[in-house]
């Protein structure tokens, strides 16, 4: 079953609000649970790496050239270069790609 | 108070910019799903209300998706629980006479980049600071989300599709240096990456919505990071 969006929006909204406020207001305590600090501590690079891929192969009109996109911002991002240029660049390989494939086929 | 909030604002500014840029390719993905409800306004709202790039990227996928809403509150929960580690963390640096209301009202812009900032300077950390540091980025954050959907359906459809990356090139810059410099990082990051390819291209799994296979990926390989590679306590610089 199928929602209206600002129901999302809203379930998304409260989740997440209560996420960042708990910590500053109810939840005084440092943790100290080892296993779970480290959970923690992994959860936001696995999510990312789960959500970047396969879906990125995907996210422009051929695979070809998002997979041009995809190595220009792992090479990047292995260089530590910053969100925009990373962003920036992995679009502009994927023009540069999409150009070259229209005219060579 | 003046000071500390002009402060915060100058700080601000280089964040303010890059979520422009980011959340402008978000409007233009969402652009794309006009017949599930995305419009100027509701994606404006949906970056205004959560500011979060990684929570409403899955997002968009869980509503196409067709997602339930205990399902989307747990993707929320689980894509935004390092919020509340960064919240611990946060917490430890504010003046302990910051009454409740200023800590509930500082807790809404607790982005990643925000935090960063915020915890990596030898300011005081007031409450004029914090609110000089957030707004102007949340206010960014939004007006790129709008901008982009409204430009999106003017730019030529090349340059649409080559934003389309711009926001996993975003995530992928947040993944890389740390993958580079932690092997631990670098090897749970991969089996979540292994696991998703699998749910992605195995047709048995296709039954599993991708909105939760994120969650599944990112439980199943966190928790084996953290059995494996155990994180001590100083080290956890969030």
């Amino acid at each position: 079953m199928r929602y209206n969006i600002y129901v999302y929006i809203l379930v998304m909204a409260a989740v997440t609000y209560l996420i960042r406020a708990l910590p500053l207001t109810v939840f005084n305590k440092k943790i100290k649970n080892q296993y779970i600090l480290s959970f923690l501590h992994y959860v936001p690079y696995t999510c990312l790496g789960a959500m970047i891929l396969p879906a990125i192969f995907y996210s422009t009109s051929s695979v070809i050239s998002a997979f041009c996109g995809f190595l220009v911002a792992v090479i990047l991002g292995y260089f530590k270069k910053g969100l925009v240029t990373v962003a920036v660049f992995a679009s502009v390989a994927v023009f540069v790609a999409e150009t070259v494939l229209k005219f060579a086929f | 108070m003046k000071k500390d909030f002009l402060k915060g604002l100058r700080h601000s500014l280089p964040i303010a910019i890059g979520y422009f840029a980011v959340s402008f390719s978000f409007g233009i993905l969402t652009a794309k799903y006009l017949k599930y409800g995305f419009s100027a306004v509701s994606s404006g709202t949906m970056s205004l209300t959560n500011v979060t790039s990684a929570g409403q990227f899955a997002a968009v996928t869980a509503i196409v998706g067709g997602a339930g809403l205990f399902e989307m509150a747990i993707l929320q929960f689980i894509i935004n629980l390092r919020y509340a580690l960064m919240g611990f963390s946060l917490n430890q640096k504010l003046p302990e006479n910051m009454t409740l209301f200023q800590r509930s009202v500082i807790a809404f812009g607790n982005t990643d980049e925000i935090f960063a900032v915020a915890i990596s300077g030898k300011y005081p950390l007031s409450f004029s600071y914090l609110l000089g540091l957030e707004w102007l980025p949340i206010f960014g954050w939004t007006f790129g989300t709008v901008t982009g959907f409204l430009a999106g359906e003017i730019l030529p459809k090349t340059i649409t599709t080559a934003l389309g990356i711009a926001l996993y090139g975003m995530l992928i810059s947040i993944v890389m240096p740390v993958a580079r410099e932690e092997k631990s990082v670098r090897i749970t990051v991969l089996v979540s990456v292994v696991l998703s390819c699998l749910l992605f291209y195995i047709p048995l799994f296709k039954v599993i919505n991708s909105g939760f296979a994120v969650v599944i990926c990112t439980v199943i390989s966190s928790a084996l990071g953290a059995y494996f590679f155990p994180v001590k306590e100083e080290e956890n610089e969030v």
